[in-house]
């Protein structure tokens, strides 16, 4: 074995050998995703062709079909009709269908957005506020009320669900937006406060010491100085609690039907004619998942941190 | 500190309960306040779908069926079964991916972002996903597979001896990121002048990994461990989309099990006692590796 060689600077061959290794990894772990991309740009016949193809003429078919209700006719009636005015009903009338009205698809995909931008900021906000208090003061009891805090996040969710059902239904909190804004607000909470407490640590006591001693209010103080500095760690945070609200089904599929479905537990009823129809599922995957990678990809280094971040101070 | 009287604004004290109160109230509300409502539901023949029927208290009924119960140990078996090799998986490649990225060659911030990026995705939607590319007929998976051994045709969701693998290696492929993520942290946290002294002192690269690196990534490791334990403990949306619990009860885990008491048999006083019995397996658990784990790190 070759000692002189540092464990801190590895050969270049270890590296490259290192580098391979990871690069097949990579691939092989991106082969799913691929797929479900490629799956939504091909059309309902070489989506369930064998073997799978790789190489196919793209298609708009399954957007069209995720977007929209369609109901099949026969040759007269399609014949009867006038000609198709727009590519997306030429491409429905060449499977033998008409469009009957769009799908609840956008609705689903917006009440995503609202949950969970709406409970995102509450959680953030809310967080900043506890971890600040946390970081500063000497609250009594501090360690116990962290780890409650955290504990909180160990409750099997469908262990609550029932009680939240039952006490939703009575505030009339079921079913709507604001109730499910604020149940992924208090899942997320105890997450918030764990980050942002051990980014506020990070913050210089001075910074609000000078600004207080500069005639500063407390609360303006953490407003004006505080909150600016704690930006990345808010950032990181508010990603976190995002991505949480954006992937959340249990509770969604437990206490959602109508009017505040969230899109993952509609996304599996997608179902087309004659068992399920791949390249819609793929359509609604792709849209639904694209927001989370270009996330992930543009905030790496906040996110990284954040993942890890939580795991060293504990 | 007797200085600060002298600030203007709130006193520390007000802000600190002001700062602090509306979340542990949120807490207290939607988190604890339900979870003493199924405490206290557990002991009654409560019906959630049955309104104006007065639930009746019961004792401890509910938990000796929930206990008696030969299913739910099979469900009990199926969860510990599905935690083991996942978790064993993803600590085996999870500790290898990282040692790999630790090397720190060209591009690998890239490479860690696009690795890391199957545990951002829908668990649910990602589960649907898999039932495609699982598909016996047209599947990727199945194709694959069949391109480098012939097995023929199989199913490996409809099949009861091939579904439990199947929630594995969906799991696996998502949730191997988290643990390398943690344990690259931990492999980043060590000082180098441990290498530095090993190296003076003529330790091999094998003695200088067996005594300095697998100690200090080992913590990190077992937390790592802890986070995907209890989630798994807790998996019920990916398997939901994925198997459905199927076929027969090959994939039914403890959550899915609870949810069907829950939600369609509407069994509301059985179904709390057997949400009460995994809380306190979870938390009990919980507590006890946790302790091992300080244990460990003060080693």
């Amino acid at each position: 074995m070759d000692t002189s060689r540092s464990y801190l600077e590895p050969s270049s061959f270890s590296k490259k050998l290192a580098a391979t290794i990871i690069i097949v990894y990579t691939v092989i772990t991106l082969i799913p995703i691929s797929w479900m991309v490629m799956t939504s740009f091909k059309n309902v016949n070489s989506a369930i062709s064998y073997p799978p193809e790789v190489l196919f003429k793209p298609s708009l078919e399954g957007y069209v079909n995720l977007f929209t209700n369609r109901s099949r006719q026969s040759q007269e009636y399609l014949d009867s009709l006038p000609a198709p005015e727009t590519w997306y009903e030429e491409l429905v009338r060449s499977r033998e269908m008409v469009i009957t009205g769009p799908s609840k698809f956008l609705g689903r995909y917006s009440n995503s957005m609202i949950i969970g931008f709406g409970s995102t900021f509450a959680s953030v906000f809310l967080g900043a506020l506890a971890a600040y208090a946390f970081s500063r003061f000497r609250v009594p009891l501090k360690d116990d009320l962290l780890f409650f805090i955290l504990s909180t996040r160990m409750f099997p969710p469908i262990a609550v669900a029932v009680p939240i059902f039952i006490m939703y239904r009575k505030l009339g909190l079921g079913d709507t937006h604001l109730g499910m804004i604020i149940l992924y607000t208090v899942v997320n909470l105890s997450l918030a406060v764990w980050l942002l407490k051990g980014f506020m640590d990070e913050i210089p006591k001075e910074y609000e010491e000078a600004a207080m001693i500069d005639g500063y209010s407390r609360l303006q103080a953490f407003f004006k100085v505080v909150l600016p500095q704690a930006m990345t760690g808010i950032a990181a945070t508010a990603i976190f609690c995002m991505i949480f609200s954006w992937n959340e089904y249990a509770f969604a599929v437990l206490l959602t039907q109508f009017n505040a479905q969230t899109a993952p537990p509609f996304i599996p009823t997608i179902i087309g004619e004659g068992g399920l129809d791949w390249p819609a599922i793929g359509a609604g995957t792709t849209l639904f998942l694209l927001p989370v990678m270009v996330f992930t990809i543009i905030l790496r280094k906040h996110l990284l941190r954040g993942i890890t971040f939580g795991a060293v101070r504990k | 500190m007797s200085v600060k009287k002298k600030f203007k604004g709130l006193s520390d004290k007000a802000v600190a309960w002001l700062f602090i109160g509306p979340s542990v109230f949120l807490l207290l509300a939607i988190n604890i306040y339900p979870l003493i409502y199924a405490i206290r539901m557990s002991f009654t023949n409560f019906y959630a779908n049955k309104i104006g029927r007065e639930p009746q208290f019961v004792g401890l009924k509910n938990y000796i069926k929930v206990l008696n119960k030969e299913a739910i140990w099979e469900k009990m078996q199926v969860t510990a079964n599905f935690m083991f090799w996942t978790l064993l998986l993803q600590a085996v490649i999870g500790l290898g991916l990282a040692l790999l990225l630790n090397r720190k060659f060209k591009g690998n911030e890239l490479l860690t972002t696009l690795i890391v990026l199957p545990m951002m995705l829908s668990p649910a939607v990602v589960g649907v996903f898999w039932t495609y590319l699982y598909n016996p007929q047209v599947g990727l998976f199945n194709y694959v597979v069949n391109f480098f051994y012939d097995f023929g045709s199989f199913d490996m969701i409809g099949s009861s001896e091939l579904a439990p693998w199947s929630i594995v290696i969906v799991d696996t492929w998502m949730w191997t990121p988290f643990t390398m993520l943690i344990c690259l942290a931990g492999l980043r946290s060590v000082p180098n002048y441990l290498y530095e002294a090993a190296e003076v002192d003529r330790a091999s690269k094998w003695q200088q990994f067996i005594y300095i690196t697998l100690p200090s990534v080992l913590p990190f490791l077992l937390l790592a461990l802890l986070f995907r334990g209890i989630e798994n403990f807790k998996m019920f949306d990916m398997v939901v989309e994925l198997t459905s619990g199927g076929p027969g009860s090959a994939t039914e885990l403890a959550s899915i099990n609870l949810k069907r008491e829950a939600f369609e048999k509407w069994k509301t006083g059985y179904s709390s006692a057997f949400a009460v019995i995994l809380f306190v397996t979870i938390f009990g658990f919980g507590n006890v590796y946790v302790k091992v784990m300080n244990k460990i790190k003060e080693r």
